[in-house]
């Protein structure tokens, strides 16, 4: 770290600093703790694209991921629904999975002829209809467990902190299967196949109610810090609170985020160490020596496609990770608001804007790019009213300009994006 | 015998006809999204975004026609208005690649940079859109719905189910066949057509006999804005025109540009029809169908849907897959690296 490195930090730190004096310290914690999440997602993005070169543009759907294990992990079981269809469901899944390993080992083991080729569409269209014999009488019956209040099968009940590593799982699963299929043809597959997989993840968890309850949500997730209520009842809290100078109320809502800012401070520093300590490795050397040349790397001997699997693996468990916490953080699951420019091109901008290649660029350029994300919408439409000011009042252009300014933070992401690429594709803080 | 016809034009009304129309509006995205791959070779992820962009001026230019009275009689209004939508958007299209891709093209850098770079077009795309005519759901057809509807082909031929034809599905597959038989004129017959391949085929030894790279380049994105633009135009009145779907259909509109093989226009249609039938036919309840040819005893209970409409998107994707795995050059074959 430079001065300069340390100087943009500073930079950032007074900006939400700065918030917390202006706006409110409620502002302030929440575009910190939403910050510190990003950084995490942003320095998962740049292991794959700043070590290893890899084109991620499915972001949003590991991140969903990560969501859903917040949900399966940490809510309570639904005994009726468990029993109205809980076991039934499980089999059919295992019997789906059955049907595909079948499938593959009768690819992997037949000799190749017309013969393989009937026997694994034959397994797979059989496996199809029992899987959905078994499957869909199981789901009508979940459904219909109180559909107003649960109507879904329920997580473990599990601390919710647990759910952070599990949402890193699943999103390492989806990754492997891309991975498998994608990596090793040419870049633009992989890109395309990330997209898909990350529309195909948000559909499912929009639809599959049993599940994730789908548009009804999940929510009232436990939290891994106090309720605000509680503190509030809390004399000792109170008094605490009365004797710095605070309102309890204001008090307790800070002190909520604070916890939050903590927990995710930890993690974000533990993700950064071991970060920082791969990319010095001789594995992280490996890595970038694999990205300049792949030839080269090939010609030592180096496994690529096999190391691009690994760190594509790595990077989205790690955007699965910062899911989970996110929605912790959110306390709910909301299925409908994975957005891809939200969530995927979002963390792209922090990574191109940071510096690719620089874990401290990344992380740098989580907070920096949230914090305008956040302020950008006030300022559009502070601007779009000092465009407009000059204008008749109930123009049709007028209310039009007004309430397309919330639109305006696409266009200005966009526009950084091409800019920092064009102008500074290093970025802020870059690799050394 | 009555009922195998009723089974069949039933199949035709729900499967066969929408998923004809639908197929020729992928097959003009996918078009699109190869010659993109061809020529400039990269995968132009803006391309679903181009389409919403060039069917946004389309549908100003109609609330014009409307508002100045101006009708096409039976046929949509949009249609009249298609040609100013793709000059438009064509203009957009040569003024992004001079102040983005042309730098880069220069610098000669790795196609994942020119993905990227797209990445940043489409959302400005995707943003111009949003903030012009907005994110909600526009029906922009009008002329005549129907060439037949199902109560006037019951009674033409005393079958109990209907077949309907809207006018839009008609028109999609006319414009369709016109259009595609110009494009293939134009790069089998013409001169510029003919260096465009050649440049396609081999850069260097196209450079080498005097082609200039940058006419190749500015023609191409016209085509390319003329393809989108209409087969935007076409899915809107089809369907409905919405900012958020458009930047969906990408992955539909990938999945039959790489069925086919990239960079073969050929591929490239006969990819969008395989995605297109795929899709309806999956998400099909075929009750209706099976009630018909099954014996009484035997009629089923349930919808006989093998997915739900929602997952749509995750059958081209499916078979996005399958063909990744097995065949990576595509069923034609594309160029690979």
């Amino acid at each position: 770290m430079t001065l300069r490195d340390a100087g943009l930090f500073a930079l950032v730190a007074l900006l939400i600093i700065g918030t917390g004096f202006i706006q409110s310290w409620n502002t302030a914690l929440l575009i910190l703790n939403m910050g510190l999440i990003s950084a995490i997602m942003a320095l998962g993005v740049n292991m794959q694209w700043g070590y290893a070169g890899l084109f991620n543009v499915g972001i949003m759907g590991f991140v969903a991921l990560g969501g859903l294990a917040t949900v399966l992990v940490s809510m309570p079981p639904t005994g009726d629904a468990w029993a109205a269809g809980g076991l039934r469901v499980i089999v059919a899944l295992l019997l789906g999975a059955a049907t595909i390993v079948a499938a593959i080992l009768a690819q992997t083991r037949m000799a190749p002829g017309r013969n393989r080729t009937l026997a694994t569409l034959g397994i797979l269209v059989l496996g199809f209809f029992i899987y959905r014999y078994v499957f869909d009488p199981a789901v009508v019956a979940i459904e219909k467990v109180n559909p107003a209040g649960t109507g879904y099968l329920g997580g473990l009940g599990l601390p919710v902190i647990l759910a952070w590593p599990v949402g890193g799982l699943l999103a390492a699963g989806a990754a492997w299967i891309i991975g498998k299929t994608a990596l090793g043809l040419r870049s633009d597959y992989l890109a395309i196949a990330t997209l898909g997989i990350a529309e195909i993840v948000v559909i499912m968890m929009k639809n599959e109610d049993w599940l994730s309850r789908g548009v009804k949500n999940v929510v009232g997730l436990p939290r891994p810090v106090p309720y605000e209520i509680d503190l509030q009842n809390d004399p000792g809290f109170v008094d605490r609170a009365t004797g710095l100078g605070f309102d309890p109320v204001i008090a307790s809502s800070l002190y909520v985020k604070l916890g939050y800012s903590v927990l995710f401070a930890l993690f974000l520093i533990a993700i950064l160490i071991l970060a920082q300590l791969a990319l010095n490795s001789p594995w992280g050397r490996m890595m970038r020596a694999i990205r300049d040349n792949e030839v080269a790397a090939e010609a030592m001997g180096k496994d690529v496609t096999a190391r691009h699997l690994q760190i594509f693996i790595l990077g989205s468990a790690i955007c699965g990770m910062a899911g989970a916490m996110m929605t912790t953080l959110d306390g709910q699951l909301t299925p409908s608001a994975y957005q891809p420019l939200r969530y995927t091109f979002l963390i792209w901008v922090m990574v191109i804007v940071g510096g690719s290649g620089n874990n401290f660029g990344s992380v740098l350029g989580g907070f920096l790019v949230w914090f305008l994300w956040v302020q950008v919408e006030p300022m559009g439409l502070a601007l779009m009213n000092l465009i407009t000011a000059g204008m008749a009042d109930g123009s049709w252009l007028k209310e039009h300009l007004l309430e397309s300014a919330a639109h305006m933070r696409l266009l200005t992401m966009g526009l950084v994006l091409l800019l920092v690429l064009r102008f500074s594709p290093r970025g802020l803080i870059p690799e050394r | 015998m009555i009922d195998l016809l009723n089974a069949l034009v039933a199949f035709t009304n729900f499967v066969l006809v929408p998923g004809a129309a639908y197929g020729a509006q992928l097959a003009l995205g996918a078009l699109g999204v190869t010659m993109i791959y061809g020529i400039l070779r990269f995968s132009n992820f803006a391309h679903g975004d181009t389409m919403a962009f060039g069917t946004m001026f389309v549908i100003l230019v109609t609330w014009g026609f409307q508002g100045a009275g101006i009708s096409f009689g039976p046929l949509p209004t949009a249609l009249l208005a298609l040609p100013f939508g793709i000059a438009i958007c064509g203009l957009f299209l040569l003024a992004t690649d001079k102040v983005v891709y042309k730098f880069y093209r220069g610098q000669r850098v790795k196609p994942v940079v020119f993905v990227m770079v797209s990445l940043g077009v489409m959302f400005i795309m995707n943003g111009l859109v949003r903030f012009v005519i907005g994110p909600q759901d526009i029906r922009f057809a009008d002329g005549e719905r129907f060439i037949i509807t199902a109560r006037n082909f019951r009674e033409m031929t005393g079958l109990n189910e209907g077949l309907a034809i809207k006018t839009t599905q008609g028109i999609t597959l006319v414009t369709a066949v016109i259009v595609v038989a110009l494009l293939f004129w134009f790069l089998n017959k013409t001169r510029t057509g003919k260096s465009m391949r050649a440049y396609s085929d081999n850069e260097d030894l196209a450079l080498l006999s005097g082609i200039n790279p940058e006419r190749v380049v500015m023609v191409t994105w016209l085509i390319v804005a003329a393809l989108a633009t209409v087969a935007g135009t076409l899915y809107g009145l089809d369907k409905s025109f919405k900012a958020f779907t458009y930047f969906q259909l990408l992955l539909p509109i990938f999945a039959s540009a790489i069925v086919g093989g990239l960079g073969n226009p050929l591929g490239a249609i006969a990819g969008g029809f395989l995605i297109a039938f795929s899709e309806v036919t999956v998400t099909y309840a075929f009750k209706k169908v099976a009630t018909y040819i099954l014996p009484e005893a035997w009629a089923p209970e349930g919808l006989v849907q093998l997915m739900s409409t929602d997952y749509k998107l995750a059958v081209s994707f499916s078979i996005l897959i399958i063909v990744l795995l097995f065949k990576p050059t595509g069923l034609f074959k594309g160029q690979s690296v």
